[in-house]
């Protein structure tokens, strides 16, 4: 049953979103600190897992891969929600700290890479995972 | 021409999946008739969804883009955070255990980096600009975190409603730059395997920045930056109002 998948989704979600909430209001943040995340790792672990199977395997998977599908779509539509108008608004300083902030990140992103790259890494070339 | 605006209001999310729909064909046919592949359709769909967004805005006056107009208010719905988080966590279905223990530790140290870098950025450019308050150099710098941390460590540490929402403006920019300057950088930084994905995620922060700019690069990254992305604007909301204000304040 298709319906299955997509109840462990929710439930993986709901869960998640739940952790990531309390985790905030231990540490007395006004955020959701990773529920988002920490549903990702509930549902990597119940797609990894034997125990799962009914709800992750055929017509149940279909359930979940179809939401994986219209990840894309979803992006689209929340990119046209965005508050643009503001952002050019926002004049010549909002302008260079975002940009700023982004270039100087991007430059991080292959010095940090290597970091993650420790004798483990020799087996590199065979990921490209789903 | 009531009769048919009432049934599109009424279905108005059924209407955001048609409309979606088209955009995305006519993204990917001019993705591959006018650039032969070479740039994404989905990156065209998040660009032309961006401008959409600009038009929405500016002739609404509202701050939800094309979604506050009537007709296309479904896709406030469809594009919000619900759906959005939804989605996210569903394309993490499949991947392997390994991948994300291969990148763990720099995953991690990323998404600290990337929160006070990109705040220290944001905090140098406020001070070229002549802020010399404690409180409004941190907020600002805050948004450069994410346009949630900008808020969130203004009001936390009293700062002025203009500068929140300077902070604001900067977090969106900074969210919209990634969209777009991710497929186009990707190359260039390395960002072709899972691990890189998650360090990128990290320092970058902004879920809707990385959501689509690794949408738009390949969508076989997304779970491994979103996974990252996540912790990234609860690790800003802690830094900001705490520590990273507490700094800023030994100076100004």
């Amino acid at each position: 049953m298709m319906v299955y998948g997509v109840a462990l989704l929710s439930g993986c979600l709901l869960l998640g979103m739940v952790i990531g909430e309390a985790l905030g209001v231990a540490l007395r943040v006004d955020a959701n600190v990773g529920g988002v995340g920490i549903a990702m790792l509930f549902l990597v672990f119940a797609s990894n897992s034997e125990k799962f199977k009914t709800l992750t395997e055929g017509a149940a998977g279909g359930g979940i891969t179809f939401w994986s599908a219209m990840y894309i779509p979803i992006v689209v539509a929340m990119a046209a929600r965005q508050n643009v108008a503001a952002a050019v608004d926002g004049g010549v300083l909002a302008l260079l700290a975002g940009v700023a902030a982004v270039a100087v990140s991007f430059a991080l992103v292959p010095i940090l890479s290597k970091m993650g790259k420790g004798p483990a890494s020799a087996d590199q070339e065979e990921q490209g995972a789903a | 021409m009531e009769l048919i605006e009432t049934v599109f209001v009424r279905n108005n999310v059924i209407v955001a999946f048609a409309v979606i729909g088209v955009t995305i064909w006519v993204s990917y046919f001019f993705a591959d008739k006018l650039t032969h592949g070479r740039i994404h359709g989905s990156a065209i769909a998040i660009a032309l969804g961006l401008l959409a967004a600009y038009f929405g805005g500016v002739t609404t006056g509202g701050n939800a883009g094309v979604a506050d107009v009537a007709l296309l208010g479904g896709i406030g719905l469809m594009g919000g955070g619900m759906m959005r988080d939804f989605a996210i966590v569903a394309t993490a279905f499949g991947v392997h255990l390994s991948e994300l223990k291969k990148a763990g530790i720099a995953g991690v140290v990323s998404i600290f980096a990337g929160v006070i870098v990109s705040f220290v950025v944001g905090a140098v450019i406020a001070i070229m600009f002549g802020y010399t308050d404690a409180a409004d150099i941190t907020t600002i710098g805050a948004g450069a975190v994410t346009y949630i941390v900008g808020p969130v460590t203004g009001e936390a540490i009293g700062a002025s409603d203009a500068v929140i929402t300077l902070s604001v403006a900067a977090g969106l920019v900074k969210s919209i730059v990634v969209m777009i300057g991710t497929p186009l950088v990707a190359k260039h930084i390395g960002l072709d395997n899972p691990q890189s994905a998650m360090v990128f995620g990290g320092l970058m922060g902004t879920t809707s920045g990385v959501a689509a700019g690794l949408a738009a690069t390949d969508p076989k990254l997304v779970p491994y930056g979103a996974m990252t992305a996540t912790f990234y604007t609860g690790v800003g909301c802690l830094l900001g109002p705490s520590i990273l204000y507490f700094i800023v304040s030994a100076f100004y």
